[in-house]
C-alpha cells in the first residue's frame, strides 16, 4: 500500500498527458466546447478505476478535462454547505445511497429520470431494467456493488490455522493479534451480532431492540482491547501490510488492489461480507453540464471496463457478462467479486433505511461504548 | 552558567547532573526534527532507517521521493496555493495590524485594554472553533469556497501576531527621537518615513513573518472553508498523514524545517539590527 | 485642588490651557482610535461575526416551524392527553405534501430524528405515501407509519415548533429532554460528551505539567547563561516553534509508531521482542508525547522571559545567607518565578484544550479531544447544531481562562520569539 501514492501519482501524470493530448485532437475537430469537470469521488484505487474505465475514455472523446475531488466521505457536508453558500462547485459526486437519499431529501441533488438519462443496454433493455435491485434511487445510480468485508494477513498465522470465518474474527485465542474496524457502528455491529450466532436474516430486526443492540455491544467488547480504529479507507491495507494488525476490515476493492498490485499476502473473508451500492449523484443545477458523462460513465460497456481495475461488481446485468481478466495483473476478476456466486452465499445487504434512522443514536452509542 | 567557586562537591555534581538533564530535553525538542531529514532520503518506502541507510551504503539513499513531489500536479498546485494565499493574508494582516499598533501605543488610546483583548482572540480562540464559525459565516456571505474567503481568515489569524511584535517594538521605542526631528523642521510625513519607520521595521517584519508562517502551516480554517482549488500544502499533508503516509511527507517535511531554518535566521539577524539601530548591545 | 484659580492660565491666543489640553488630548484620542478602527471594523466581520453565526446557530430551531407551520398551527389547542383530531393530521399531510414537493423534508426529518431515532423514516416513508393518500388522514397517516399513532411524536413536533431551543446545548452536556419537556440525563450508554470534556481537561493539565517539568530547566539554564550561548541554545527552542505543526507530527508518527524508529531502535538493543513492539501511538500516549512537544516552546519563552529579570545576586544573597541550596532555590527563586509558570502554564493550557489536528492525527480513539467531536458533528454527523453548541461551551471555558490569563499577565506582555 506504501507505493500505491507513487502509482497514483504516475497515473496522475499519464493521466495529464492523455489530457493533453485528447486536447490537442480536440482543437482540430472541434467537437465540443471543452469544460472541466468537477467530480467528487473516494480516492485510492476506486478513483483510479474510475480514470480509467470513465475519465481516460470520456476526456479522449471530448477534451473534456475531469479534476478528481477525493471528498466523498463528506460528499453529503460538503453538499449542503456548497448549496447553502449558492456556490455548488462540484458537478457530480459518487455517494453511498443513504447518503444520496438524505441529499435528495434536503433537494441538495437532483432527481433522475432513469430511462431518460441512462443509456439502454447493448441488447435494448431500457435501463431500469437492466440495473440490480435497488440500483436507481430517486436521485442516485449505482455503478458498483462493493462490499464490507474483513481481511487479514496470511503471514501472521500459521498455513493450517487460517481463518475462514466471521466468528474467527472475534475468537482471540486462537487468532491472535490486534485487529483493525472502522470508527463506526456500521459493518461492526452486524458482524458481532452474526459471530454471535444471529442469522443473517434477523441481524437488522435484532438490532432494531435494546436487546439486540446490546448484544451486540457485548459481542464487540470481547475484542475491544484488540482494536484499532481507522476511519480513512486506505489505512486497513496499510496497516496489514506493516503488520500492525492480524485482521482489518476494509472495501474489498482496496484489498484486492493491494494484493494484485502489490503482491500483498493478504485473504478475505467473505463470509457475512456486508454489500451495498455506490454510484452517482448530480448536484442541483448540474445536470445539463453532465448529462452526457452520466450516459457515458454508466452505460454497459464502461461499467464492464471498471471492473478490470477493480473488483467491485458493476451494477448493471448487462455488464456483469462482460467482466474478464484485470487490465494489469491478468487474473480472472469473476472470483474477486462480491457477487461470485461462492463469495456471496452468506451476504448481508447493508439496511440503508435501517442506518438512516439509527445512525445518530447508535453513532452516540458506539462513541460512548468505545470512551468507557 | 558558572559554577560558583562557594559550590560543594555535590552541587558540582547535582551542576552536571542538571547540565546532562537539560542536553536531553533539547535532544527531545529538536531530534525530531532532525531525524526525519535522512529518513527522507529512504532508497525504500518505508518510515524507518534500513540496513543499506545505516551502513550508509549510497544505495540506501535516493532522491525519489523529492522528484515525487516536484512532478506532482497536486503538490505544485497545493504550494502555488499556500504562498499565494501567505502572502495576501500577510500583507492584509501587516498593514491593518502595524496601522492599529500606531494607535495602539499612543498614551491616549481609549479601552486600550479591550481592544486589545480583541485583537490577540484570534491567537486565543481555538482553531477549530474559528473554523466552525468561519465556515457557518463565510458560507452565508458566498465567501466560503473562494480564494478571498481564505485569504480573509488567514488575515484574521496573523494579525495578533502583527499586533503583537509592533506594539512591542513601538513600546522601546523614543519617541524624543520624533520630537527631534520636528524641532530640526521635518515634516510628520519625513518624519515617519525617515525615523520612524526605519526603526519599527524589524518589528513589522518580524511581525509579517509569524503571520506568513500562521497562514502557511495552516489547516484546520482551510479544511472547513477551501473548496478543491484551494487546496494548501498543509491540507495536501494532513489527506497524506490520515491516508497513508508516503515519504513523500517526509520529504516535504524536510523541506519545511529548512523553510523555519531561514526563517529563523532572518529573525534573529533582525533581531540583531534591532538592538544595534537601539543603541542596545548584547551582553 | 479642585477650585480653579481666578485668572486660569491661558495659552497664547488666549484659551483656557485647561480647555486646549483637553481639546489636544481628545483630538489624539480620536487619532488614535481612527488608526485602529480598520482593523477593528476588519476583524468584526471576519471574525466577530462567524462567532457570533456560530453562538446563533447552537440555539436556532427553524426547521419545524418553517416546514410544519399548518401542524403546529392546528396543534394550538391540543389538550395533550390523547391523539390530536382529524385537523391536525389533515395539517400534517398538506405540511409533508408541500415539503415533499419542493424536496425540502430533509432537515426537518434530521432535526426531528435527533431527538427520537426512527422519525426520519417516518417523515420520508409518509411523505412517499402521500400521493395516493385520501382523508380521513388520521386512519391514513398512522396506517402510513405506526409513530403518527404515538402521542410522544405530536407532543415532540409541538415542543420544537419554538424558534429557539436548548436542545443542543442540552446534547451537548450528556442531557434531553423528555416528551413532557422535563430535563433528564441522556440514558447511561449514550452519554459521551462530558466525559470528554473532562478528559480533554485533563488530558491539558498533564501536557501543561510535562512542558513545566521539561521547560522549567532549560528555561533555567538558558537565563543563567551568557547571552552569546544562550542566544545559540534559543535557537533550538525556536526551531521547533517555527516548524509547520504537520511536519512535527508527521515526524512524532515515523518515530513512535509500531514499525517507526523508536521501536526498531528497542528491537536492536534488544530491550524488546519483535513481537511485543510498543504501542505508543494512535492512543493517550501518542497524543501526550507529541502536544507536549509541540507546547513546550510556549512553556519555555514566558518563563525564559520572567526568570531572565530575577537578578543573580539575589540566590547569593540567600547562599551567604546560610541557606542551603535547595532551601535557597524553594523559597527564594522559585516564588519570583510564578508569574511566569503562571503564563507559560495558562497559555499550554488554553493552547491544548483547543487543539484538534495532533489529537486527530496521533490520537487514536483514547486520545481523542472534545475538538475532534466539533469537527466530526461538522463533518460526518452533520449535526452543525451540536457542533456550534460543543465548540461555543469550549469557546466559554477558553475565554474564562484568557481573561484570567489577562488579569494575571496582561495580553500585551505576550512576547514572540
Amino acid at each position: 500500500m506504501k507505493q500505491q501514492g507513487y502509482h497514483k501519482r504516475a497515473a496522475r501524470r499519464t493521466l495529464a498527458l492523455a489530457v493533453a493530448g485528447a486536447s490537442m485532437v480536440g482543437l482540430s475537430s472541434v467537437a465540443q466546447a471543452q469544460q472541466t469537470l468537477n467530480i467528487v469521488s473516494w480516492g485510492g484505487a476506486y478513483s483510479m478505476s474510475q480514470e480509467k474505465a470513465y475519465h481516460e475514455p470520456w476526456s479522449e472523446k471530448t477534451g473534456d478535462e475531469i479534476v478528481n475531488i477525493d471528498r466523498s466521505a463528506n460528499a453529503l457536508a460538503g453538499l449542503r454547505a456548497q448549496s447553502q453558500a449558492g456556490n455548488v462547485t462540484w458537478d457530480l459526486v459518487d455517494m453511498l445511497p443513504a447518503d444520496a437519499m438524505i441529499a435528495c431529501a434536503e433537494g441538495l441533488v437532483e432527481p433522475l429520470d432513469h430511462d431518460e438519462l441512462l443509456a439502454e443496454a447493448p441488447d435494448g433493455t431500457p435501463a431500469s431494467e437492466d440495473f440490480v435491485e435497488g440500483a436507481l434511487g430517486e436521485c442516485f445510480v449505482a455503478s458498483i456493488v462493493y462490499s464490507n468485508i474483513v481481511a487479514f494477513n496470511s503471514e501472521m498465522f500459521p498455513e493450517d490455522n487460517q481463518p475462514s470465518t466471521i466468528e474467527d474474527v472475534f475468537d482471540l485465542e486462537n487468532y491472535p493479534g490486534q485487529r483493525a474496524l472502522m470508527r463506526r457502528p456500521i459493518n461492526n455491529l452486524e458482524w458481532a451480532l452474526i459471530a454471535d450466532g444471529v442469522d443473517r436474516d434477523d441481524v437488522y430486526d435484532m438490532l432494531e431492540t435494546e436487546e439486540g443492540i446490546q448484544r451486540a455491544f457485548a459481542k464487540l467488547d470481547t475484542i475491544k482491547d484488540n482494536v484499532i480504529w481507522w476511519e480513512e479507507g486506505a489505512q486497513p491495507p496499510q496497516l496489514l501490510a506493516d503488520k500492525e494488525v492480524a485482521f482489518a476490515s476494509a472495501y474489498n476493492g482496496r484489498i484486492f488492489d493491494a494484493m494484485v498490485t502489490e503482491d500483498q499476502p493478504f485473504e478475505i473473508i467473505w463470509d457475512a461480507q456486508v454489500f451495498e451500492l455506490d454510484g452517482w449523484v448530480v448536484p442541483t443545477g448540474k445536470l445539463d453540464k453532465v448529462r452526457d458523462y452520466l450516459y457515458f460513465a454508466t452505460d454497459t460497456q464502461r461499467l464492464a471496463d471498471q471492473a478490470q481495475y477493480i473488483s467491485y461488481g458493476p451494477a448493471r446485468m448487462s455488464s456483469s457478462d462482460m467482466v474478464s481478466t484485470h487490465a494489469e495483473a491478468g487474473i480472472d476478476m469473476m472470483p474477486h467479486m462480491p457477487t461470485y456466486e461462492p463469495n456471496f452465499a452468506t451476504a448481508i445487504q447493508k439496511d440503508d433505511e435501517f442506518w438512516a434512522d439509527y445512525s445518530d443514536e447508535l453513532s452516540q452509542r458506539f462513541d460512548a461504548w468505545l470512551a468507557q | 552558567m558558572a559554577i560558583p567557586s562557594y559550590a560543594t562537591r555535590g552541587e558540582r555534581i547535582w551542576h552536571y547532573v542538571f547540565l546532562g538533564i537539560c542536553a536531553l530535553i533539547f535532544l527531545f525538542l529538536v531530534g525530531p526534527l532532525l531525524i526525519i531529514i535522512p529518513l527522507s532520503f529512504n532508497a525504500q518506502p518505508y518510515f524507518t532507517f534500513s540496513q543499506k541507510m545505516l551502513t550508509l551504503d549510497p544505495e540506501g539513499y535516493s532522491l525519489r521521493w523529492y522528484q515525487d513531489f516536484f512532478t506532482s500536479r497536486a503538490w505544485l498546485h497545493a504550494i502555488k496555493n499556500s504562498f499565494i494565499i501567505g502572502i495576501a493574508s500577510t500583507i492584509l494582516a501587516t498593514v491593518l495590524g502595524t496601522i492599529a499598533a500606531l494607535g495602539l501605543s499612543s498614551r491616549h488610546m481609549p479601552a486600550r485594554g479591550a481592544i486589545m483583548a480583541l485583537l490577540i482572540s484570534p491567537m486565543i480562540v481555538p482553531l477549530i472553533i474559528s473554523a466552525a464559525a468561519m465556515f457557518f459565516f463565510f458560507s452565508k456571505v458566498n465567501l466560503a469556497q473562494t480564494y478571498l474567503g481564505v485569504i480573509l481568515a488567514h488575515t484574521a489569524l496573523g494579525i495578533p501576531f502583527v499586533v503583537i511584535t509592533v506594539t512591542a517594538t513601538l513600546s522601546s521605542f523614543d519617541t524624543t527621537l520624533v520630537r527631534a526631528a520636528h524641532s530640526l523642521g521635518a515634516n510628520p510625513t519625513r518624519t515617519f518615513f525617515k525615523v520612524v519607520l526605519p526603526l519599527v521595521t524589524p518589528g513589522v517584519v518580524s511581525g509579517a513573518l509569524f503571520a506568513f508562517i500562521t497562514s502557511f502551516d495552516e489547516v484546520v480554517v482551510v479544511l472547513f472553508i477551501a473548496g478543491p482549488e484551494q487546496r494548501t500544502m498543509p491540507i495536501q499533508m494532513w489527506s497524506g498523514i490520515r491516508e497513508q503516509i508516503s515519504p513523500t511527507i517526509l520529504a516535504v517535511a524536510t523541506l519545511l524545517v529548512l523553510l523555519s531554518m531561514l526563517l529563523l535566521t532572518t529573525l534573529e539577524l533582525l533581531r540583531r539590527r534591532g538592538e544595534r539601530l537601539r543603541g542596545v548591545t548584547p551582553g | 485642588m479642585s477650585d480653579s484659580p481666578a485668572f486660569p492660565l491661558t495659552t497664547a491666543d488666549g484659551v483656557p490651557l485647561k480647555v486646549s489640553l483637553r481639546r489636544a488630548v481628545r483630538r489624539s484620542k480620536l487619532k488614535a482610535f481612527l488608526l485602529v478602527s480598520p482593523l477593528l471594523l476588519f476583524l468584526v466581520i471576519a471574525f466577530v461575526m462567524p462567532i457570533i453565526e456560530m453562538l446563533w446557530r447552537s440555539v436556532d430551531n427553524p426547521e419545524v416551524t418553517n416546514h410544519l407551520s399548518r401542524t403546529v398551527a392546528a396543534l394550538e389547542d391540543w389538550d395533550r392527553q390523547s391523539l390530536p383530531d382529524e385537523p391536525a393530521f389533515a395539517a400534517l399531510a398538506e405540511d409533508l405534501r408541500e415539503g415533499q414537493e419542493a424536496r425540502n423534508l430533509g432537515l426537518l426529518s434530521s432535526r426531528l430524528n435527533y431527538e427520537q431515532s426512527g422519525m426520519r423514516s417516518a417523515i420520508t416513508r409518509t411523505a412517499r405515501g402521500l400521493g395516493t393518500m385520501e382523508p380521513p388522514y388520521k386512519e391514513a397517516l398512522i396506517d402510513a407509519h405506526a409513530r403518527w399513532g404515538e402521542l410522544d411524536t405530536w407532543k415532540l413536533i409541538q415542543r420544537e415548533a419554538t424558534p429557539l431551543t436548548m436542545s443542543y446545548y442540552l446534547m451537548a452536556v450528556d442531557r434531553q429532554l423528555t416528551p413532557d419537556g422535563e430535563i433528564v440525563r441522556a440514558p447511561e450508554n449514550q452519554r459521551i460528551h462530558v466525559s470528554l470534556f473532562w478528559r480533554t481537561m485533563w488530558m491539558s493539565l498533564v501536557i501543561t505539567g510535562l512542558t513545566l517539568l521539561l521547560g522549567y530547566p532549560v528555561a533555567f539554564l538558558l537565563s543563567n547563561l551568557p547571552l552569546r550561548h544562550s542566544n545559540l541554545l534559543m535557537i533550538l527552542v525556536l526551531l521547533p516553534f517555527w516548524t509547520s505543526l504537520l511536519v512535527r507530527t508527521t515526524t512524532w508518527i515515523a518515530i513512535l509508531q509500531s514499525q517507526g524508529v523508536l521501536n526498531d531502535l528497542m528491537v536492536a538493543v534488544g530491550v524488546i521482542a519483535d513481537e511485543a513492539r510498543w504501542q505508543m501511538i494512535h492512543n493517550k500516549t501518542g497524543t501526550i508525547i507529541a502536544m507536549t512537544h509541540i507546547l513546550l516552546p510556549f512553556m519555555i519563552l514566558p518563563l525564559y522571559s520572567v526568570m531572565k529579570t530575577i537578578p543573580p545576586s539575589y540566590m547569593r544573597a540567600a547562599r551567604s545567607l546560610g541557606g542551603r541550596p535547595f532551601l535557597c532555590f524553594r523559597r527564594i527563586y522559585f516564588p519570583l518565578t510564578i508569574p511566569g509558570i503562571a503564563a507559560g502554564g495558562i497559555l499550554v493550557f488554553i493552547l491544548s484544550i483547543g487543539y484538534y489536528i495532533t489529537p486527530a492525527l496521533v490520537g487514536g480513539q483514547s486520545g481523542r479531544f472534545i475538538t475532534n467531536y466539533i469537527a466530526y458533528h461538522m463533518q460526518t454527523s452533520l449535526n452543525w447544531g451540536l457542533a456550534a453548541a460543543i465548540a461555543s461551551i469550549l469557546l466559554f471555558v477558553v475565554i474564562i481562562f484568557y481573561l484570567i490569563f489577562n488579569r494575571l499577565i496582561g495580553v500585551d506582555k505576550v512576547k514572540l520569539g
